[in-house]
Order: C-alpha cells, then sequence, then structure tokens
C-alpha cells in the first residue's frame, strides 16, 4: 500500500509497513478523521475501520477473519474494542472510525471476551500444532498466543469436526476442513479477490463448512488461483510444496515470467530451493493476486527435461555431442563464420523471444545488428503483436498500450475484442470482473462466447457481437460508421488533439452507406440493430476504454484493426486519461519488451528505424562499429529464404517457431535447409529437434534482469538459485559475441540495462537501482517524468497530433467452400502458456492434457460426430487429428482449437497467409473440414517418430510419453 | 525470394491504400511502406519483376507507387 499523505494542514505521512496485515483495506478519502486509541491520537482518512487505524498508530488488535485484501465480515468476535460512551464490544473491522472517539482496545472485560473466544475455537480444532504444516505461519497460534489462552474447558468428547475428510484433489494445494475456522476468508476470496464464486460457507452454527459446491476442489468451478490458500488464516487450505519442505526462511521479490500481466512474486525459499510463490500485495500489476500458473506452475525449472550441457553435432541425424561450454560457443562462432565467407553476411540472422528478459534481447539484437553485421533479428511478437507495434506507432505515436491496468476501475464501458482476460490474462480479468460487478458496462466482441459473455458469476455482456472470424475491420467500420452519422464524435477533442484533416478523410470514409452496419451485417453476421446499439454505448457511456488481443492482430487486416480501434478511441475523446485508451492485452510476459528492445528487423531499441541517421550514428558511436541501414529480413522472409537456399544459419534465443509459426511444415523444411541452427532453450523444443548447437539456457528464477507488460511496466526478475546450466542466458550471448572477436564488457544484468538506458530515450530514468526503489516502473521513464509514466497521451499524442487512417475492410482470401466449408480460429486457456513447454511440465496438465477441437452441435450432427471422437481436421496446408469437444460456444460453421501441444500439430493448418502491414500470421481464420476418423494423421505418425528418434539422439533425455494414441 | 509470395504482400499493401482518395497520397504510402519494411532483396525481386515482366499479377496502384518512387 502507498503511504499516506496528509494535506498540507496536517504535513506529517502515515507510513505502511509492507509485511503488516492491516485487517481491511485501506481507504481513500479527502476528509480526515481523528481518533484516539489507546491514548494516541491518530488521523486517517474517512471510511477507515478503526482496526486499520489502530494498526496504523502501532497498536496491533487481535484477529481472525479480517485481512486487509478482503473487506470485512466481522463472524470472529476477537477484534472486539471498547469505545467511549457506547455501549458493548463492537467488531473493529466493522466499526469505522468518527470523530473524537475514545477506543480502549486492551481491558479486562475485552482480554476475558477474547480468551473465551478462543477457547470455543481450540476446543473443535485439533492440538497437532507442533506438527501441522502451518507451524510458525497460522494466525490461530499466534491469536492464541497474543489473547493468553492457557486452558481449554471443554473436552474433545462432544461432537466436533475432528474427523473431516482432507480433499488433495488439487495438485498444488490441499484442504482439510478438520482445521476450519469457517472465517470465511477463502470465500471472499474467491468473490472479491478471483471473482469465481467457487466457495459458500453451507449450513449454519454448529453445521456450517466451507464447501466447493458440494464437490472437490477439482471438479468445482474452482481455477487454483490460490487466492483462497494465501487467504486461509490456518492450516485449512496448505500449498502441497509447504507441507512437503516447511516453512520457508527467506523470500526474493521477483516477478512471473508466464503472461503479459507481469504479477509481482515473493520467492519464498529454503536454501536455494523454492517452497512457495507469492503474490506481492505492493505489485503494481497485480496487488497480492496470481493466477494458477505463476503461483503453482514453476516446476519446470526443476523438471527432468531439462538439458543443462551445452551439445553439438553436424547434422540433425546425428547422436547430440555433449560438450562443455567453450567448445560449444566456439564451434558456433566457426560455424557462423564460415557461413557468412561462403554465403555472404546476410546468411545468417537470429530470433529472440517474448520470454527472454529485456537485458537478454538487447544483447542479442546487438549481437546480430553489431557482430553479424545485419539487421535480421526478429521476436516472436511477429506472430502476435506486431500489428499493435504498427498500428499504435502510426495513429498514437507510440508502440504500446496507453494506461494501467488500475485504469480499468474508473472505465464505465468496455469494450473487449479479440481477447479472453479470464483465460489469458487472468490476473487482469479479475480487475475487470471487478470493476463489471460494479456496474460497468461490457460489449464483448468475439466469434466465441468467451467467459465473459455470460459464464462468470454477476457479470452478463451487454452485448455480444458475435462476429465471422476475420471481419474485425467490417465491425470497426460499422461501429465508426454509427458514432460518425449519428454524431456522436468527441469534436472538441479531435479539434484539439488530433490531425483535423486526416479525422475529414476518416470521417467522409466510414459515413459511406457501405460501411453501414446494414450493409455490413452480410460480412460480420452480426445484426445491425445491436451494433448501433453497442456503438451508442460505447460513445456515450462515459469512460470508453478498448481491451484487446491476438483475436484483433493475427489476421491478414490485424494492422488494419488496430488503427480502427485507435480511431475510434479519438474519436469518440478516449485516450489519455484515466479509464480509457487503447490496451493491447500482451500474451506473452515479455512481449513489450522484447519489442521495446530493438527485437524487430526495421528498429533499434525504443523503436527508432534503422534508416534513422540520428539514432543510428548514436549506436553507432557506442558499439562502436558501422550498422546497416537496411531492415532485416522477417521471420517469415528468413524461412523463405531459407527453403530457397540463401539463408543458412539461424540463432534462436528461447524461441520455438517449429511449434509456434504458422504451416510447420514449411517452418520444418526450412530449418532442415540450414546448415547451423543454434537453439538456446530449458528444453529440447520443437526447433532444437532441428538444431545443430544447443545451448541450454537459465529459468527465470536463476537469473536476474527484467520484463515489461503490457501495461509499460518493467519488473525486475531476481536470480533466487544459481542458474543450473552454469550461465545467466546474456552470459551465453555474450560469449558467443566474444568468440566471434566483438567481447562485450558487462559484469551483471544492471549493466546492460545502463547501456539501453544510455541509448533509448524513453528509458532514460531507469536502472536497477531505480527499481529496487520503486518495485516497478512504467516507461517513458525520463528527466521529465522520473518515475515513469502512467497513462499515456495525456496532453497530447507521442506523435504530437493524432492521426487517423482510412480502414477499409477487405476480406481474408482464406475463404471457406464446398471442400473447405468450416472456420478454424485458435485461442488458449487458463492452465497453459503458449506453446506448453513450460506448463506442459507442471501438474498443470491435470487441467488441459491435450488440445481439443470445438465444435457446435449442428456442424457434428451433420458429420455424425460425436462427443470424445477423433477427428480430422483439413486445411490447404494440411491435415491433423484432434479429440472433438461439442459446445454452443462456438457458432455454426466456426471451430475452435488451442495450440499448447505440439503433437497436436495446430499449425500445420493454418495457413501462410498474413498482415499486410506486418506479415503476422493470420492463426485466426483458417477454412477446413473436420470429418471423423480412427486414427491420427500421416503428419502426427511422422512427428512422433521424429520426436522420439530426436529425443533419442540426446543421449539424456527420458523417452516421451505417447499422448496421442 | 519468390516472386508470387512477394506479389502477394505488395498487393495486400496496394489494398490498404486502395481507399486512399489521393492517387499521390497512396502510392508514396505503398512505397514508404515498402522502403520502411522490406529487406532490400526484397524490394531488388519486386523492382525487377516490375522492370522485367511489367509487374504481372501487381495491382496497378502498387506498380506504379513501385515505378515512381523505388525504381
Ligand atoms: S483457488 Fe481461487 S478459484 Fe479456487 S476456490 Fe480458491 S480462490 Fe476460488
Ligand atoms: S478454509 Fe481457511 S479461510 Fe476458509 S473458512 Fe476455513 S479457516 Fe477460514
Ligand atoms: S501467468 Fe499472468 S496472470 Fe498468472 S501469475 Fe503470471 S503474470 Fe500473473
Ligand atoms: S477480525 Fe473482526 S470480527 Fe473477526
Amino acid at each position: 500500500m502507498d503511504d499516506i499523505k496528509y494535506t498540507v494542514a496536517k504535513p506529517n505521512v502515515l507510513k505502511y509497513d509492507t509485511e503488516k496485515d492491516y485487517g481491511t483495506p485501506k481507504k481513500d478519502s479527502e476528509v480526515l478523521v481523528t481518533l484516539n486509541i489507546d491514548g494516541v491520537e491518530v488521523t486517517v482518512p474517512e471510511g477507515t475501520s478503526i482496526m486499520h487505524a489502530a494498526q496504523l498508530s502501532g497498536v496491533t488488535v487481535p484477529k481472525l477473519c479480517a485481512t486487509d485484501s478482503l473487506e470485512p465480515f466481522g463472524s470472529c468476535r476477537l477484534c472486539l474494542v471498547e469505545i467511549e460512551g457506547r455501549r458493548g464490544m463492537p467488531a473493529s473491522c466493522t466499526t469505522l472510525v468518527a470523530e473524537g472517539i475514545k477506543v480502549k482496545t486492551q481491558t479486562k472485560a475485552l482480554a476475558d471476551t477474547r480468551r473465551g473466544v478462543m477457547e470455543l475455537y481450540i476446543s473443535d480444532h485439533p492440538l497437532d500444532c507442533l506438527t501441522c504444516s502451518a507451524n510458525g505461519d497460522c494466525e490461530l497460534q499466534d491469536m492464541a498466543g497474543a489473547v493468553g489462552l492457557r486452558e481449554v474447558r471443554y473436552g474433545y468428547e462432544g461432537e466436533n469436526h475432528l474427523k473431516a475428510e482432507k480433499d488433495e484433489s488439487n495438485p498444488y494445494f490441499t484442504f482439510d476442513p478438520s482445521k476450519c475456522i469457517v472465517c470465511s476468508r477463502c470465500v471472499r476470496a474467491c468473490e472479491e479477490t478471483q471473482g469465481t464464486f467457487a466457495l459458500t460457507i453451507q449450513g449454519r452454527g454448529f453445521e456450517s463448512k466451507v464447501s466447493a459446491g458440494n464437490k472437490d476442489f477439482m471438479d468445482s468451478e474452482c481455477v487454483s488461483c490460490g487466492a483462497c490458500v494465501q487467504a486461509c488464516p490456518t492450516a485449512t487450505l496448505m500449498e502441497k510444496t509447504v507441507i512437503e519442505a516447511g516453512t520457508p526462511e527467506h523470500k526474493v521479490t521477483t516477478t512471473c515470467a508466464y503472461c503479459g500481466v507481469g504479477c509481482s512474486f515473493d520467492a519464498e525459499m529454503k536454501g536455494d530451493e523454492v517452497v512457495r510463490m507469492t503474490p506481492n500485495k505492493e505489485g503494481g500489476a497485480n496487488h497480492g493476486h496470481s493466477c494458477v500458473k505463476g503461483r503453482f506452475a514453476w516446476g519446470y525449472a526443476t523438471h527432468q527435461d531439462r538439458i543443462t550441457t551445452p551439445m553439438i553435432r553436424k547434422s540433425i541425424h546425428d547422436e547430440w555431442q555433449q560438450v562443455g561450454w567453450d567448445e560449444a560457443i566456439q564451434y558456433a562462432a566457426s560455424e557462423i563464420k564460415r557461413i557468412q565467407t561462403k554465403y555472404g553476411k546476410d546468411a545468417v540472422g537470429g530470433i529472440t523471444s517474448s520470454r527472454c528478459t529485456n537485458e537478454e534481447v538487447y544483447v542479442t539484437q546487438k549481437l546480430i545488428r553489431a557482430v553479424f553485421g545485419n539487421n535480421n533479428v526478429d521476436t516472436c511478437a511477429r506472430v502476435c503483436h506486431s500489428p499493435t507495434g504498427y498500428g499504435l506507432k502510426q495513429t498514437l505515436g507510440e508502440s504500446a498500450g496507453t494506461q494501467t491496468f488500475d485504469s480499468v476501475m474508473q472505465s464505465d464501458v468496455i469494450l473487449v475484442i479479440g481477447c479472453n482476460p479470464t483465460d489469458a490474462h487472468p490476473v487482469f480479468g479479475s480487475q475487470m470482473k471487478r470493476r463489471l460487478r460494479e456496474g460497468a458496462k461490457l460489449i464483448v466482441a468475439d466469434p466465441r462466447a468467451i467467459d465473459l459473455v455470460e459464464n462468470s458469476p454477476h457479470v452478463r455482456a451487454d452485448y455480444h457481437l458475435n462476429l465471422r472470424p476475420g471481419t474485425n475491420v467490417a465491425l470497426l467500420s460499422a461501429l465508426s460508421h454509427v458514432v460518425v452519422t449519428e454524431g456522436l464524435v468527441k469534436e472538441e477533442f479531435v479539434k484539439a488533439r488530433c490531425e483535423w484533416d486526416s479525422f475529414v478523410l476518416w470521417r467522409d470514409f466510414v459515413a459511406k452507406p457501405e460501411n453501414s452496419p446494414e450493409a455490413l451485417e452480410k460480412d460480420s453476421g452480426v445484426s445491425a440493430e445491436k451494433i448501433r446499439e453497442a456503438a451508442r454505448l460505447f460513445a456515450t457511456g462515459g469512460n470508453a476504454a478498448i481491451y484487446y488481443g491476438l483475436g484483433v492482430t493475427e489476421h491478414s487486416q490485424g494492422s488494419t484493426a488496430v488503427m480502427a480501434i485507435a480511431n475510434l478511441a479519438m474519436a469518440t475523446g478516449n485516450v489519455g486519461r484515466e479509464g480509457v485508451g487503447v490496451n493491447p492485452l500482451r500474451g506473452q510476459n515479455n512481449v513489450q519488451g522484447s519489442c521495446d528492445m530493438g527485437s524487430m528487423p526495421h528498429e533499434f531499441p525504443g523503436y527508432r528505424h534503422v534508416n534513422d541517421n540520428e539514432a543510428r550514428a548514436e549506436f553507432e558511436a557506442a558499439w562502436g562499429v558501422e550498422l546497416s541501414i537496411d531492415p532485416g529480413l522477417r521471420i517469415p522472409n528468413m524461412l523463405d529464404l531459407a527453403a530457397e537456399g540463401s539463408f543458412k544459419a539461424l540463432y534462436c534465443v528461447g524461441e520455438d517457431i517449429a511449434q509456434s509459426d504458422p504451416d510447420t511444415t514449411h517452418v520444418t523444411h526450412a530449418l532442415e535447409s540450414m546448415e547451423c541452427v543454434i537453439v538456446q532453450d530449458l528444453f529440447l523444443n520443437e526447433t532444437a529437434m532441428f538444431a545443430h548447437v544447443f545451448f541450454p539456457g537459465a529459468s527465470f528464477l536463476e537469473k536476474n534482469g527484467t520484463f515489461t507488460n503490457a501495461e509499460r511496466r518493467i519488473s525486475p526478475v531476481r536470480k533466487v538459485m544459481a542458474p543450473k546450466n552454469g550461465m545467466e542466458d546474456w552470459e551465453i550471448t555474450a560469449k558467443l559475441s566474444e568468440a566471434l572477436g566483438y567481447p562485450m564488457q558487462y559484469g551483471h544484468a544492471s549493466d546492460i540495462m545502463d547501456e539501453i538506458a544510455a541509448l533509448t530515450p524513453t528509458f532514460k530514468g531507469v536502472s536497477f537501482k531505480k527499481l529496487d526503489e520503486l518495485g516497478s516502473i512504467q516507461w517513458p521513464c525520463n528527466d521529465e517524468s522520473p518515475i515513469g509514466t502512467p497513462t499515456m497521451h495525456v496532453d497530447e499524442f507521442v506523435r504530437g497530433k493524432g492521426k487517423f487512417f482510412i480502414t477499409q475492410y477487405v476480406p481474408t482470401t482464406e475463404k471457406v467452400n464446398g471442400k473447405y466449408p468450416l472456420i478454424l480460429t485458435t485461442g488458449r486457456i487458463l492452465s497453459q502458456y503458449n506453446v506448453g513447454a513450460q506448463s506442459r511440465r507442471t501438474q498443470n496438465v491435470a487441467w488441459h492434457h491435450e488440445d481439443l477441437v470445438e465444435m457446435h452441435p449442428h456442424d457434428a450432427e451433420e458429420r455424425a460426430i460425436q462427443e470424445g471422437d477423433w477427428v480430422g481436421v483439413a486445411s490447404r496446408s494440411g491435415e491433423t487429428v484432434l479429440r472433438v469437444k461439442i459446445t454452443e460456444r462456438v457458432q455454426p460453421g466456426v471451430v475452435y482449437t488451442t495450440f499448447h501441444h505440439p503433437e497436436s500439430g495446430a499449425n500445420v493448418i493454418t495457413t501462410d497467409n498474413s498482415d499486410w502491414a506486418t506479415n503476422c500470421p493470420e492463426y485466426k481464420v483458417t477454412a477446413v473440414q473436420v470429418k471423423k476418423v480412427n486414427q491420427v494423421s500421416d503428419w502426427q505418425k511422422e512427428y512422433k517418430a521424429f520426436s522420439e528418434s530426436q529425443i533419442e539422439l540426446t543421449g539424456v533425455l527420458p523417452a516421451k510419453p505417447a499422448v496421442v494414441e | 525470394m519468390q516472386t508470387e509470395k512477394l506479389i502477394t504482400m505488395a498487393n495486400q499493401i496496394g489494398d490498404f491504400f486502395e481507399a486512399y482518395p489521393n492517387d499521390q497520397e497512396a502510392m508514396q504510402g505503398i512505397a514508404n511502406h515498402l522502403h520502411s519494411f522490406w529487406n532490400s532483396v526484397m524490394i531488388q525481386s519486386i523492382v525487377g519483376h516490375v522492370q522485367q515482366h511489367q509487374g504481372k499479377g501487381l495491382h496497378p496502384r502498387v506498380i506504379d507507387a513501385i515505378k515512381q518512387h523505388l525504381a
């Protein structure tokens, strides 16, 4: 919690201690109230509870059912106080401060009552404290001590709950009801913090107990976020790792390495072993919440599949040879030199990943630009958010989202388009649901009924615009048409803040009858009336914010759709303050950061074009070499040229193009055609099966650096254990550089950040030291905004005036026909992450052990397909076989799948169609046919044989259990 | 690189600028885009295609843009 700063009249500051539990949430109010607690005057904002005020003044009131992440409930009666002139003993957690009152927290009568309360609790509680997993970390134990409980007069002979059965169904935590004190913290955490409402208190009085809908946790609605476990004051809900290892002895604050929310965690350690990950209350993105991945799914770091010794081989059909680091680095360097001599400087390149730290991406692009001598560097953002970078730079002037996550708490209307926050950005999804439960309106534009539409308790979309895949631009044009033709444009904003000429061009364009909802109805499939109503709501409902994801970008018109979104936000005056804005939800943890760090072939760190002479001169001076002015190759260009034989070597850091990129057959053919593929990763990933050099990488727990999340928040990643592979990843890259004759002089990741800050105007004020002080920093961070910039474009757009672009709808060439009558679209789910290399190697497989294809009952019936059948999904590119799930979540004519498992081969079917501006693949639209089959596809058979043989060639990895039978 | 692919990509860029009423602005837009994002090998191929095969398969505005600004 940030400190409360008094007004000028009372210039003292109330300090918050991050380690302390204040019992009830902090309240913000201009009005201050002064009261007296145990003889000490304390001044706090109106609305604060007496308990919270007492804690601030240094007095601790005993408590059990209250905790400062949840609204108070007042059930345990332990926090009673006396107030002069008032009768009885009110609960301090539910009683608010009032001017002038005198509160006593310690009297004989209070002590007796509290002891009586505790006695009752303990009489129905096992007395196995010494062997309990919460020993030393149990609030019940603490409170028994605090109230001075010395004897329990009621025996265990009466009725009690001591025999209640444990629920161990969840792979990560246990529920032991015998230890439950029915404080309902877990129930409230599930409601308020997570928004899932999986738990209830059933029964009354003695009978009352916590229930996950009368099921075990695994079969309930529970999504395993762990909020209840964290809130539980006893050992009732407990992490299995703590049960096994005991309580941790030290902790290090770091950042989740999964999704673009970028949650801050305390890695709680015992020696160099992680015991648990606890989301950090001070975390700017997560405020103490997390999802199942970040909190629980970190076991992959010590998984037996990890490779920790470098390996080399001449051909991909040879056995791998385990070698020392020096030999591996020398070999890789000599191959790069040999290939550049033989085929030319431009025949080599590299790929970084959104899973890398900023520092790793920075040194990799530096290696390629300064040492390889070309700009052939790209990153996996190519296949996800490159249209965001392009579209927002063109319109607003900066390739980044405009808001903080907290901004959503000021939104009145939320437009969610092509993203699924509750699955893909869970912690932000919980926050958004909180705002929706408070009454914000919701418009969902998605072909599929995502959970927000009507499958989340107390949340319901006001409009679900269930468009056909591939028609985002048509839908956005139709929405804009209504705004323009019904006089809903915020003209003062546009006049003051945007290029008027560009607005006029755009206005005249969207006002054309062919852009009306009625005219576009046949394309989008959404009724004109619904679009009109949604547009009116968006333009007139107050603060309107747009959240979007890969459902917008991964299309042949991805960049156009991003620009259309920016147009709509500008035209309705929804940029430049809290509660509004254009918010790309980034998939992986460091998509924003890897783009910021110059991993695109046409730009240096900080989005400065390679043909910008001034920028290039700065980098040339700092790096001491001449740099190329020619934009480099993008991933698909590299692959095309590789397949044709002129691109010969690739340094691939943390990325798995053989699984994640479209048209797998083309990708693997390209990889096979290269002479030297160097893969740096934790695991023998799909790409590594085609590699000649394998550099084992370090996990996020084993290195220092920073990640930048979807709200431009730079957060520290800290080393909590020694790298099993012996080196942090940036060190590997630096060593390769040295072997190529260009030593990089860094002693620590912080030195790299210092170089980034010196060369990147938006990072000028960033340093590890400042990150230690502030916790995290949202760029731009420079002389004007030394502690960062939560909201962008406040008084002026980064490009000066906002620019409107005409966004003509151009239907994709990927069309359905008689042979391929269905549209396949792809997405992700909560428990798995991207290509799944990490999450598949954790117990998260308990929720999702295979990718399924979702199909509407109507389409299934037509094909005589039943739930659970194996079906062949064939496109113009290829065919794969998956199991089917029949659901009305998808519309007739559309099928849907995830892509977390390599053997599913989802990308065997996706085509090489791509976004016009950035070549971002059109993952979201593939014409397919689906048929019932009884065996896996040829591709899958070949894949299985190939991957088994590759695993054998390592000589060290255990054979993989077959997943597809 | 396969000219086929480059033609498709260039035409897609052309499609975006198709709606721009001002011809000059549209052609400038197409050329700027190619210049900023395409590697020189790709630019040379497409320019070569325009020069040697009259830009067969390319949309007229794209051909004109390449002729005016890149060739
Ligand atoms: S783990 Fe999360 S979703 Fe599951 S019951 Fe607890 S709070 Fe609810
Ligand atoms: S499980 Fe824990 S948090 Fe939930 S009611 Fe029981 S003691 Fe309280
Ligand atoms: S995966 Fe995302 S939402 Fe979940 S803990 Fe990590 S950063 Fe947070
Ligand atoms: S802490 Fe106040 S009633 Fe439980």
